[in-house]
């Protein structure tokens, strides 16, 4: 494990994050582990873990965060969250740090073809007629192909 | 009964057979699904990288089925949590309703916070009720051992849930299961995610998390594995002989969603709940049960 250089901590960051209602309170974490603990990521890959997320977060290394991979491997299914003793919201508070990863341009290739394909067509599978025809064939009702009121909507001015 | 059937964008392109058998059940139990064909993506595949435009998608939707007067019925746990989200955010934060309505404005839309979006599972249970769901049962599955995946979406956060079922010690599918005569299996890692919203990040890392799940199903004595995500029905199901290829074992291990299960103690056939639709075959397993 790398040592922390603590010169490149960012107290403005940790000062953002914490002024936010809805993430606010992860200076709680008290390191207990209970989240890395019970992380089915962290089973299957242990560069993945949660605690560390939220140490270099307290920490205010921004830039460690949001450039590198880790917080992309979170599977967002809210068990650290549901278990923190502390009441920490561990995947809210990552899920807004892959918003801010995304701002810096560091997204999955994978995740940056999803949002094109959805603000393109307002949702991720177009039901063609092929689709269609699959559908009423068994007794389903058609659908149109895009989402046009949520294309409208996503369009940036 | 009668709500708004939200299907999302994977069901009705890749899950004909969860939409095809849940459509079958309930107009069993007189449930009326109303379409809304204005209905597009929930928002969810955007929560990562643009949480406003993921809020947006969800408050439009909400939108919609609150100008037909219907609460929401989805099928989904991914569309169930990012609308149930988006409506808790907007109804305990003034701030972002008012941002939120200025953007809907654009479309014509207001977002008032009228509407109740709902899990077709947790409606089963709280509206629909175990004693009208048996009236139903036709045929009897006590033979059917079922290893149930709860997933997370379905239940968590808990927070947006108002103390719906236990993330920590879930019953609510088990007990629809107990209701229409199945023999519920406990396995170990019950509550572990699918692997699924990191398939676009790490595939490899996804389908291990869903590889280590089946490995604990296959040590039990289970005849299938019961669900109710299209997500998660994608790692386990469609994904099962990748899997088996990346663990070099076989699994062999039909994934029904749970609509499919309810639907054969009705006595319903095997195509109207899509069961000949389903990855892994479901053939000897319905075979078992005399069908």
């Amino acid at each position: 494990m790398n040592r922390v250089n603590l010169r490149k901590s960012d107290p403005d960051f940790i000062e953002e994050l914490d002024s936010s209602d809805f993430i606010s309170g992860f200076r709680a974490c008290y390191t207990c582990g209970t989240c890395t603990a019970g992380c089915p990521v962290h089973r299957a890959n242990k560069d993945y873990d949660p605690l560390r997320i939220i140490r270099m977060l307290v920490l205010g290394l921004r830039d460690e965060l949001l450039k590198g991979d880790m917080i992309w491997l979170c599977s967002d299914c809210y068990t650290c969250q549901e278990n923190c003793p502390m009441g920490v919201k561990i995947t809210d508070i990552i899920n807004h740090l892959k918003n801010l990863a995304t701002r810096e341009k560091n997204i999955p290739i994978g995740v940056s073809t999803q949002e094109k394909l959805l603000k393109d067509q307002g949702k991720i599978y177009i039901i063609d007629d092929f689709d269609n025809k699959k559908r009423t064939k068994v007794g389903l009702p058609s659908l149109p192909a895009m989402a046009e009121e949520a294309k409208t909507l996503l369009k940036k001015e | 009964m009668k709500y708004s059937l939200f299907l999302g964008c994977t069901i009705p392109a890749r899950s004909r057979n969860y939409e095809l058998s849940a459509r079958a059940i309930a107009s069993r139990l007189d449930i009326e699904f109303v379409d809304i064909e204005e209905f597009s993506c929930c928002g969810f595949p955007l929560e990562a990288s643009d949480e406003m435009g993921a809020i947006l998608l969800g408050a439009m939707n909400l939108c919609l089925a609150e100008e037909k007067g219907l609460d929401i019925c989805a099928l989904c746990s991914a569309c169930t949590s990012m609308l149930t989200k988006t409506a808790y955010r907007l109804d305990n934060d003034k701030r972002l309703k008012e941002q939120v309505n200025k953007e809907l404005s654009k479309i014509g839309k207001e977002y008032k916070g009228e509407v109740k979006v709902k899990h077709f599972a947790r409606i089963l249970l709280e509206d629909v009720g175990l004693e009208r769901i048996k009236k139903e049962i036709k045929q009897d599955l006590k033979g059917l051992k079922v290893a149930t995946h709860y997933g997370c979406h379905y239940l968590k956060p808990s927070y947006i849930y108002e103390g719906f079922d236990d993330p920590q010690d879930p019953q609510s599918l088990e007990k629809i299961l107990e209701a229409v005569g199945v023999t519920n299996i406990q396995y170990k890692r019950k509550k572990d995610c699918c692997g699924g919203p990191i398939l676009l990040s790490d595939e490899k890392v996804a389908l291990s998390v869903a590889g280590k799940k089946l490995q604990c199903v296959k040590e039990t004595e289970a005849d299938c594995i019961n669900l109710v995500c299209p997500f998660c029905s994608l790692m386990f199901d469609a994904n099962q002989k990748g899997i088996e290829t990346q663990f070099g074992t076989e699994f062999n291990i039909p994934v029904l969603y749970l609509p499919q299960i309810i639907g054969l103690a009705m006595g319903l056939g095997r195509k109207e709940l899509g069961l000949n639709l389903n990855s892994v075959s479901t053939k000897e397993l319905t075979a078992k049960l005399g069908m």
